[in-house]
């Protein structure tokens, strides 16, 4: 029983990894209607800006964090200016390919400067967590978990309550009726590449400390984010919460009492199936093709 | 194109042509292969070479499902690796003979491929993304972990190449025979029924489906046959090295594929070589670059999605086309279209009986309880004000959208629960409000895609003949080698029509054709609409222009709110007091009143 509650508090630990990964995704899917394959690699700059502001820079650990979201923020903009907004007026396709391009480019830049060897960081806290009964509550991923709910409170406040929130839903629906009602559609989708690179980085900060920091820690991430999305309901942000944690407990329990060499496979087998039976996902609307 | 279009003329000078061009190649692909045997290479070009023509294969097989099709497949080193481990496993564990290997290999990665495709070709691109690098992940953990059955990360060697090519210079001879074989098939499959099937869906799914293709099974065959080649090209790969790992069939090969064929130009056999080519001896010149060489790549990834979308490949032959524009149609061979085989029966029996047809979108309803019979030999025509659910009872006969409630019989058959292409396949016919042509063909073959309707009876002469006489019926035969992008709206519009005609449709949907249209352009429609009508081809029009529905119509259907208010002859219908109602408003003493007075 207590095995089974640790394996439980430990998936959905790694489960609000995905969670807050496959936000961004869902948020750059709201807007642009694109998915962003890079998006895992904010995350990696995230921490390996944490690695070199904390660690080389020896700069104060709340500092370093408060850096590394402005300079993904920065990054985010850099990013849609670079690879979104040359290829906003084509189809999807270019526009993946130009994200899997990003993605590649982002992971063997900072292999090329700052080597293959992973660094490790830190946790932000003294004291690695606490045991109730036989389960051990890492402080690390309690936190994952609630800066996880946090930023989707945050989020739906954002989106249902603001102006600026409703304007960027207004983009993501019909960019052409929403410059017709005066709102400024690139701002709007170039406010969303920088919120969410803060958020892949945001990830990236938190999972450094549980994780080794290595230049494909994203994209593996990403991956399973983006299956949790579809499981979850694709652009939907509550599915992006529930996918995410759900299948960091199947995985969790997965390589515990199946295989522990084949535990990244059970994602992408829990993707096949709800594809099969399900693919509008657990929260999604059906999809249909405008005639 | 320009070959195409003269084979309606001459088709044995075509067939010369063809001959001339594939003995040509054939030539070619001997010296190359001669070149192979004899030049004295060094087992350093020899493994190159090899690479690139296995790998060729491999990209090749994107070229049909990402050039032609237009999905993306982020798998093609899985398929790549199951037909170098069918080959390295078949031929040292299980003592199989190489080509035996060779086949199982093949068709392991046809299957996969398919299996793959039949569970996501009916989701959006991302989806195909996504499931493609999850089954690219899980071939990856396979390879590496199922170490009783595939070694594990120590990878297979001591793999055997058939007996009559076991040194290197016949084998690459082989590889090289085989990439100028499986490129010639690639090259012709895009001018084949299958090939302009792809190629209309790429360009436009919905339309293809409406006239007549299966754009699922279309999508589902590309995928196959990219899987097979993708198989294929793995298993002479595995004969080349003799060795295989699993790190050689990674998601990041499968990228490499992907940039090969976007770097030399998805749309052309030539550019995936091309890619595949420049992307293996780029790294042996990029040396200097070394760390930062990937980095670079995916740089260049960007810089070609945003610079040359096309690929080199495609941006040479489009400034080649530039300085050749196409030559126009010798008027001489264009034949007389034979519309519908009803032209010659006065018949006015129901072709097409609606009974309580109804669509509801949550609480609205679009579409409510619609009763229509339209009769063979007539013109039909359906109004009503914007927003009355014209355009979606139009979708719902063809099939686009499902209904809520109701019947539709067509042609004795009910076609109620039928999809799109299967109605067009007994001769359901359609265009579009907004035009949806397939833009990167041909004007020709888009009327081809069109004439290649399951079940139409094509007069002797053959497709292009057919396809031509469709063009000239709408006077447009001039513009035939033309990509259909470069022509004015008015001309699209007269395209899609053709296209619907040449599918000899037994009932025609014109949804709006007259929008958009300037006044000669509009003259010169109701003109084509009245020989139409003269032809004894039924037509359901929607268009808003009274006038020339008054003028063309044999019956008249009026919608309002997604009811069925009005139905009659013209005379009857537009002095009906509701449909005056709903055009005009209420007749209120104040508003004729400021009528009058402006």
């Amino acid at each position: 029983m207590g095995f089974n509650l640790q394996l439980l508090f430990t998936g959905i630990g790694v489960g609000s990894i995905y969670a807050l990964v496959a936000l961004g995704f869902a948020l750059i899917y709201r807007a642009t209607n694109v998915v962003n394959f890079a998006q895992g690699d904010f995350a990696m700059l995230g921490a390996f800006a944490m690695v070199v502001l904390a660690i080389d820079l020896e700069l104060p650990y709340w500092l370093s964090i408060l850096i590394t979201l402005a300079l993904l923020v920065g990054f985010g903009a850099l990013f849609n200016l670079a690879v979104y907004y040359p290829l906003r007026n084509r189809s999807f396709l270019p526009v993946i390919i130009s994200t899997i391009g990003a993605s590649i480019l982002l992971e063997n830049g900072v292999l090329a400067a700052y080597g293959p060897r992973p660094q490790s960081l830190d946790s932000m806290f003294a004291v690695p967590g606490f045991s109730i009964g036989e389960v051990f509550f890492d402080s690390q991923y309690i936190v994952i978990l609630v800066v996880a709910i946090v930023m989707v409170v945050l989020q739906y406040l954002f989106f249902e309550r603001t102006l600026t929130g409703k304007k960027m839903q207004a983009t993501s629906q019909d960019k052409e009726m929403a410059s017709l009602l005066g709102i400024p559609v690139i701002w709007m989708i170039m406010l969303t590449f920088m919120y969410s690179a803060m958020l892949g980085g945001l990830a990236g900060i938190l999972v450094a400390p549980v994780l080794f920091v290595t230049v494909g820690m994203g994209s593996s991430i990403a991956l399973k984010a983006f299956a949790a999305s579809i499981i979850g309901g694709f652009g939907d942000v509550t599915g992006a919460i529930v996918g995410g944690l759900a299948l960091g407990v199947i995985e969790t329990f997965g390589a515990a009492y199946v295989s522990v060499p084949y535990k990244d496979a059970f994602a992408f087998l829990v993707l096949f199936g709800f594809l099969l039976v399900r693919p509008q996902g657990i929260f999604g609307e059906r999809i249909s093709e405008k005639a | 194109m320009r070959a195409s279009v003269r084979s309606g003329k001459s088709p044995p000078s075509v067939i010369g042509r063809r001959g001339l061009a594939f003995g040509l190649y054939a030539t070619a692909a001997l010296a190359a292969v001669v070149a192979a045997l004899i030049m004295p290479l060094s087992a350093y070009s020899l493994n190159l070479l090899m690479q690139a023509a296995t790998y060729a294969i491999a990209v090749l097989g994107l070229t049909i499902v990402l050039g032609y099709t237009g999905q993306i497949n982020l798998a093609q080193a899985a398929f790549f690796g199951i037909g170098a481990y069918s080959v390295a496993l078949g031929t040292t564990a299980f003592g199989l003979s190489f080509w035996g290997a060779l086949a199982i290999g093949v068709l392991v990665a046809a299957v996969a491929g398919a299996v793959l495709g039949l569970t996501s070709l009916r989701l959006g691109g991302h989806y195909l993304a996504m499931v493609t690098i999850s089954f690219q992940t899980i071939l990856t953990l396979v390879l590496t972990n199922w170490v009783a059955f595939t070694r594990g990360p120590d990878g297979v060697p001591n793999i055997r190449r058939p007996a009559l090519l076991a040194e290197s210079g016949p084998y690459l001879g082989l590889c090289i025979a085989a990439l100028f074989a499986v490129a010639w098939f690639v090259w012709r499959l895009k001018t084949t029924k299958l090939g302009r099937a792809m190629q209309a869906v790429r360009d436009n799914e919905l339309a293809a489906n409406v006239i007549g293709v299966d754009a699922y099974a279309t999508k589902v065959a590309a995928f196959t046959l990219s899987a097979a080649l993708g198989g294929f090209g793995g298993a002479l790969f595995a004969g080349g090295f003799t060795y295989v790992s699993p790190d050689q069939f990674s998601f990041a090969e499968s990228v490499v594929f992907l940039t090969m064929v976007l770097l030399g130009g998805a749309a052309a056999p030539a550019g995936a070589v091309l890619g595949t080519g420049l992307l293996i001896l780029l790294p042996e010149w990029l040396r200097f670059l070394k760390v930062i060489y990937l980095a670079v790549y995916g740089g260049a990834v960007i810089l070609i999605m945003i610079f040359m979308p096309d690929g080199i490949w495609g941006y040479a032959m489009t400034r080649w086309r530039l300085l050749r524009p196409a030559r126009p149609v010798d008027p001489g061979i264009i034949a007389p279209l034979a519309l519908t085989r009803e032209t010659a029966s006065p018949d006015d029996s129901v072709i097409l009986s609606v009974r309580g047809l109804s669509k509801h979108f949550g609480g609205l309803k679009a579409v409510d309880e619609v009763d229509l019979t339209i009769r063979r030999n007539t013109v039909h025509a359906l109004i009503g004000p914007n927003g009355s659910g014209k355009t979606t009872l139009l979708n719902l006969l063809n099939g686009i959208v499902r209904p809520s409630a109701g019947s539709i019989a067509f042609d004795g058959v009910d076609i109620t629960r039928l999809p799109p292409h299967r109605r067009a396949s007994h001769g359901l016919g359609r265009t579009f409000q907004n035009i949806r042509l397939f833009g990167a063909m041909s004007v020709l073959d888009n009327v081809i895609v069109g004439a290649e309707r399951p079940h139409n009876e094509v007069p002797a002469g053959g497709l292009e003949r057919h396809a031509l006489a469709a063009l000239d019926f709408v006077g447009i035969a001039a513009h035939a080698g033309a990509r259909v992008g470069s022509l004015s709206y008015g001309h699209q519009r007269r395209v899609e029509i053709a296209r619907a005609l040449a599918g000899s449709p037994k009932l025609l949907f014109l949804d709006e054709p007259g929008a958009g249209l300037n006044h000669v352009e509009k003259d010169e429609f109701v003109r084509l609409l009245t020989r139409l009508k003269g032809h004894g081809l039924t037509i359901l029009i929607i268009d808003h222009d009274m006038a020339m529905v008054e003028q063309v119509a044999d019956h008249i259907t009026v919608l309002n709110f997604g009811k069925r208010i009005a139905d009659g002859t013209p005379s009857e219908v537009l002095r009906h007091p509701d449909v005056v109602a709903a055009y005009l408003g209420e007749e209120r003493p104040a508003l004729s009143r400021s009528y009058g007075a402006s």
